[in-house]
C-alpha cells in the first residue's frame, strides 16, 4: 500500500527538503507533516519517509517512536491531552481527568465510539501558570474547572 | 521598582508585532554592533555582564561564546533552545509570545559574534500556536531586511529557522537537541568534545536557552557593567522568575538577580492559596532538590540557592502548600522522568523504571517500610553515573524529598495511607 500524497503536502515536502538540506534533518518536519495530514504515522508513511530522505524505514520507526507527540496509531477527531505533571496536579489534575473520563466514557489512552475523541495524559505543557491545563489539536486550554470543560468539548463539533 | 529588560513590552498591545517593536527603538542595537562594533567588542561586554546561561546550567555566556574555535573552515551555527520542557518552566513562552523580536535581535547580535550565519530555533513541538507566532516574526524580519542577505547594507548574512521538536524531554539536553536537529533520535552525546568545537553538522556551535539570547540587546545597549551591576557578584542581570502550584497569582515575574524567593511568593504571587500554610518549594524546576518552608528564606541567584543545597536551574519555583502530600507529589516527579528517560544509560533507565514501581507500590498501599530506603538506594546509585544530567535530574528530587520528608514516607508505607491527606 502506497500513501496517497496531496498537492499541499508535495509542496510541503518540497520546502521542507529546501528548508533542511543536511543529513537526516527532515525527517521530524516531514513526520509532522505527514501527521497534520493523516492524524497519525502508519508502516506506509514511515516507509514513504524513508524514502525521501533516504534511510531505512526501520530508522524512521526508531525516530518516530522515540518522539512522543508522533502517534503510531490513529486518533480521534480531537486529541484531549491533559498535564499531569507537578503544577497541573497541584493544581487539581486528579479532579480534572476524572471529569473528562466520566464525560466522555473512556479511559486515558481511549477513543471515544464515535471517533471523535481521544483522551491522553502528557507531561508539563509549560502552561503551568495557567494550572490545571489541556492541549486540544494544538491549542491550549487552562485554569480548567468542569463547566469550562462542558464548555471547550460541547463547542467542537 | 524593578528594572525591567525582557518584560518591559509585556504589557504593550500587540508586543509581538515588528512595528511595535521598531517604535521602542528595537533593532537599533543590532544594527550598531553591526555596523559600529567589532565581534571580539560585543563577547568583552557580555563577559562583562556576567550573564550566565538561563537554561538552567547558570554557564557563563561570553565564556562558552568564546570557546568557539576561529579558522576552523567549517561553517558555525547559534542554536536556540526553546524545549523549554522542564516541569514548571514557562519563561521562555512568554518571551516568545510577546516579545519575539527581542529574541530575534539578540540571534542577530550573537550570531554575529560568534561567526554565525545560519541559526536554528529548536522549539518544542507541544508549542505550536508558538511556533506560529515566532515564524511570523521571523518573516516580519526578513521583509524589513534584518534577517537574510546583506542585513542593514553591511554585507552580513543571516538565515534563522525553526526546527520543532516532538515531545521529548530530552531535547532539552544541549546534545540531544543537536542530535534531533540531525534527525535522530534525541539521545545525548559524550563530552568532550563539546559542541563549542563539535556540534550541529560536526562543526563548531553554540547553545543558548531564548531567556540568555533576549538578554543580549540590552547588554548592547547598556553595556556589561550595568547589567552586571543588577544583580550580585557573578549573577548579571535580572530574571524571569516562573512560579506556579499552590499560590494565588501564578505567573512570570522579572525581578533583579537574587530578589527574595518569600517575597517572590508573598507579594508577586500573592501568597499561599486558601490562607494555607507553606510546606515546600522546589526553587528551579522539578529537577532540583527541594526545600522546606523553613529553609526559603533565601535570594534567587545562582550562588544563594545552592548554598541553600538546591539550583537555581531555570528560575521555575513550585509552590507547594501543608495541604500536599509529598509521597505522591514525588510519584509525580518520578512517572516524568521515568517517561523521559532516553533509554541510553543502564542506570537512569532501569532505575527511573524501579523507582516508579516502588513508589506506586507505597501509594497504592502495598509499600513495606524498607521501601523508603530502597527507593533511596537506586536513585543514589543513578546520580553521576550517567551521560547527561537528566539521571541526576531524577536522583535529585528522590533524595532531597526523602530527605526531608521521611516521616511522611514511611507513615505512607507503614500505614498505608497518606499522612496529610
Amino acid at each position: 500500500m502506497s500513501v496517497e500524497i496531496s498537492v499541499n503536502l508535495r509542496k510541503k515536502i518540497d520546502e521542507i527538503k529546501k528548508k533542511f538540506p543536511r543529513d537526516k534533518s527532515p525527517i521530524l518536519p516531514l513526520l509532522h507533516a505527514f501527521q497534520d495530514e493523516f492524524g497519525y504515522i502508519s508502516v506506509e508513511i514511515e516507509e514513504e519517509v524513508a524514502k525521501i530522505v533516504g534511510v531505512s524505514p526501520v530508522y524512521v520507526r526508531e525516530v518516530s517512536t522515540f518522539y512522543s507527540m508522533f502517534n503510531n496509531k490513529p486518533v480521534g477527531k480531537y486529541h484531549i491531552q491533559v498535564c499531569g505533571n507537578i503544577s497541573c496536579w497541584l493544581r487539581g489534575y486528579d479532579e480534572i481527568v476524572e471529569y473528562i473520563k466520566k464525560k466522555l466514557g473512556i479511559e486515558i489512552g481511549e477513543t471515544t465510539p464515535d471517533g471523535k475523541f481521544t483522551l491522553s495524559r502528557v507531561e508539563c505543557l509549560g502552561m503551568c501558570d495557567q494550572a490545571p491545563v489541556m492541549q486540544i489539536n494544538g491549542d491550549f486550554y487552562g485554569n480548567l474547572t468542569p463547566e469550562k470543560i462542558d464548555e471547550i468539548l460541547d463547542n467542537l463539533e | 521598582m524593578s528594572v525591567k529588560i525582557l518584560t518591559k513590552h509585556f504589557h504593550i498591545k500587540d508586543s509581538h508585532k515588528i512595528d511595535v517593536y521598531i517604535s521602542d527603538g528595537g533593532y537599533k542595537q543590532a544594527e550598531r554592533a553591526l555596523k559600529e562594533m567589532k565581534p571580539e567588542e560585543i563577547l568583552e561586554e557580555v563577559k562583562k555582564s556576567n550573564l550566565r546561561g538561563r537554561g538552567g546550567a547558570g554557564f557563563p555566556t561570553g565564556l562558552k561564546w568564546s570557546f568557539v574555535p576561529k579558522d576552523t573552515g567549517k561553517p558555525v551555527y547559534l542554536c536556540v533552545n526553546s524545549d523549554e520542557s522542564e516541569p514548571g518552566t514557562f519563561k521562555d513562552r512568554h518571551i516568545i509570545e510577546k516579545d519575539p523580536h527581542m529574541l530575534l535581535e539578540g540571534i542577530i547580535i550573537t550570531s554575529y559574534t560568534i561567526g554565525a550565519h545560519e541559526s536554528y530555533i529548536y522549539i518544542r513541538g507541544e508549542y505550536y500556536p508558538q511556533a506560529i507566532r515566532l515564524q511570523e516574526a521571523i518573516d516580519e524580519a526578513y521583509a524589513k531586511g534584518f534577517l537574510g542577505e546583506n542585513i542593514f547594507g553591511t554585507g552580513y548574512k543571516l538565515d534563522v529557522k525553526i526546527y520543532r521538536g516532538a515531545g521529548a524531554y530530552i531535547c532539552g539536553e544541549e546534545t540531544a537537541l543537536l542530535e534531533s536537529i540531525e534527525g535522530k533520535k534525541g539521545k545525548p552525546r559524550l563530552k568532550p568534545p563539546f559542541p563549542a568545537v563539535v556540534g550541529l553538522y560536526n562543526c563548531p556551535t553554540v547553545i543558548n536557552n531564548v531567556e540568555t539570547i533576549a538578554n543580549i540587546p540590552a547588554i548592547v545597549e547598556k553595556g556589561g557593567e550595568w547589567f552586571a551591576s543588577l544583580g550580585p557578584e557573578k549573577n548579571g542581570g535580572t530574571k524571569l522568575y516562573a512560579i506556579s502550584g499552590h499560590v494565588n497569582k501564578p505567573g512570570v515575574y522579572e525581578h533583579e538577580m537574587g530578589y527574595p524567593l518569600m517575597k517572590l511568593i508573598n507579594e508577586d504571587a500573592g501568597g499561599v492559596i486558601d490562607g494555607l500554610k507553606l510546606k515546600a518549594v522546589i526553587p528551579g524546576g522539578s529537577s532540583v532538590p527541594v526545600l522546606r518552608a523553613e529553609e526559603c528564606d533565601i535570594n534567587l541567584d545562582y550562588d544563594s540557592v545552592a548554598k541553600a543545597g538546591s539550583m537555581l536551574g531555570s528560575g521555575a519555583v513550585i509552590v507547594m502548600s501543608e495541604k500536599t502530600c509529598m509521597v505522591r507529589a514525588l510519584q509525580r516527579l518520578i512517572h516524568f522522568y521515568k517517561d523521559e528517560s532516553c533509554g541510553q544509560c543502564t542506570p537512569c533507565r532501569e532505575g527511573t523504571g524501579w523507582m516508579l514501581k516502588i513508589i506506586n507500590r507505597i501509594v497504592s498501599g502495598n509499600g513495606r517500610k524498607e521501601d523508603v530506603d530502597t527507593l533511596y538506594y537506586i536513585a543514589k546509585g543513578i546520580l553521576g553515573h550517567t551521560v547527561c544530567p537528566l539521571g541526576d535530574a531524577a536522583a535529585m528530587p528522590v533524595m532531597s524529598f526523602i530527605d526531608k520528608f521521611r516521616d511522611e514516607f514511611e507513615y505512607f508505607a507503614i500505614n498505608k495511607k497518606s499522612k496529610v491527606e
